[in-house]
């Protein structure tokens, strides 16, 4: 005890500056936004790996879930393979060759970053410009749409979440094939709302709601989710539907980016016509 | 004693006002900001207490931060530089021990010692400061930049002050 007062009676006076010094620090971080930002910034690079070993485990504690989903994804596959219809016109030459050609390609990714909480939210992936992806590929879940990629890194890819209000994407009625776009209101992470359909159709509860294809980024048929109301008291022209989105944003996990091969043809196709 | 203490609150007042009145508004460039007020830390007697000089350029320092909404970037510079003026005094001494009572002053030092004094003394505050706003070290040589030309501007104002204010 008495070296102790000793020790803080010879060194007073850097203790205090260290005292005060920290103080000082403190408020600039407190109080400026600028230092704050960027204070959080640069822990963000360790928070970033910290993510990572929190999703590893994550992922391991929900396998169970993931088998089950990927079991679903499979079979979904299967009864679409070749092999799952019958051969009916027997005596036709098979030529899946030279008639398709693969307009998609599908890249595994985790997310390892993700809200729902916020007014536009976004999502961080595990794989990057080294692995393929690039700006504008559509990120889907096997069970429905997730978003758009909206940057890229070597090793990271930030993904606008469907739950974002800048986003919004060209859907169609499964049943009907009217199509519309649908764009996220800010309240309810679990609803989405279809607007721009016209308003002589009849919709029902349940009904599926999918992407449309007409965007470049999208393929058809991506499941979005199924409608849960319509409201028509608005009047005019068009109707607003609120459709129950497919994807559990809380829980997703597991998503596949999407290479439209053609996109680039199609978009140059697309600007020469707009010009 | 009285007396120095009602001369040291009068220039307090006079450089904040001085400060936040005048030479915040001076932006010469994006880059000459001079801050003057430090002159108040320099100018302190010399037998002031070490850790009454690390108090005063507290507040001295959020005092200006709350003029220029900048809480704490001015009082932790002004506290790093209230830190280093005691090590700096003992390292630049030309006697062998201060007289008691006496300020830090051009007419009692010289120019010479003066001018050491007050340049480093100016550039630890100024690449603290900018340190602080700039809060990263990418930019460094931009901080470095606005050092040494706000250290310029200020030392100039500080010299000034001398033959200006206490004329003999």
């Amino acid at each position: 005890m008495r070296s102790l007062l000793h020790f803080i009676h010879t060194y007073h006076f850097i203790i205090l500056f260290i005292l005060i010094e920290f103080l000082s620090i403190a408020l600039v971080i407190q109080y400026n936004d600028y230092q704050r930002a960027a204070f959080l910034n640069s822990s963000n690079r360790l928070a970033g790996g910290v993510y990572k070993k929190f999703s590893t485990v994550n992922n391991y504690l929900s396998l169970k879930e993931k088998n089950q989903e990927l079991l679903n994804a499979l079979a979904v596959s299967k009864n679409h393979s070749f092999n799952a219809f019958k051969q009916n016109a027997i005596g036709v030459a098979d030529v899946m060759d030279s008639v398709y050609v693969q307009q998609y390609q599908f890249i595994p990714a985790n997310i390892i970053n993700n809200s729902v909480q916020k007014q536009n939210n976004y999502l961080t992936l595990n794989i990057g410009k080294k692995q393929g992806v690039d700006k504008g590929m559509a990120v889907v879940a096997p069970n429905g749409v997730v978003g758009v990629v909206k940057d890229v890194s070597a090793n990271f890819a930030s993904v606008i979440s469907l739950l974002n209000q800048n986003l919004r994407i060209s859907a169609m009625l499964k049943e009907s094939g009217y199509f519309g776009s649908i764009n996220w209101d800010g309240t309810n992470y679990r609803y989405i709302t279809f607007s721009d359909l016209p308003n002589h159709i009849t919709i029902h509860r349940g009904d599926t709601v999918i992407t449309s294809g007409y965007s470049a980024m999208f393929p058809k048929g991506e499941l979005v989710g199924v409608v849960d109301t319509v409201d028509q008291s608005q009047g005019g022209e068009f109707i607003q539907v609120r459709v129950k989105l497919a994807v559990d944003f809380k829980k997703v996990k597991n998503v596949m980016v999407v290479k439209n091969l053609f996109q680039s043809e199609q978009l140059m196709l697309e600007e020469s016509v707009h010009d | 004693m009285i007396k120095t203490l009602q001369q040291n609150i009068f220039l307090f007042i006079l450089l904040v006002l001085l400060q936040v009145g005048v030479l915040n508004n001076i932006q010469l460039g994006s880059y000459l900001n001079p801050y003057m007020y430090v002159l108040f830390i320099l100018l302190l007697p010399i037998n002031t207490p070490n850790w009454l000089v690390l108090v005063v350029s507290f507040i001295l320092g959020l005092i200006i931060d709350m003029f220029a909404d900048t809480i704490g970037m001015h009082a932790s510079a002004t506290v790093f530089m209230g830190f280093l003026r005691p090590l700096v005094l003992q390292a630049i001494t030309n006697r062998d021990n201060y007289d008691s009572g006496t300020s830090p002053r051009i007419h009692y030092f010289g120019f010479f010692w003066f001018l050491k004094y007050t340049l480093v003394l100016v550039f630890s505050h100024h690449l603290f400061l900018f340190t602080v706003e700039m809060f990263n070290f990418h930019s460094f040589h931009l901080v470095l930049w606005r050092t040494v030309l706000s250290t310029l501007f200020t030392s100039l104002l500080v010299i000034l002050s001398q033959y200006v204010i206490y004329r003999k």
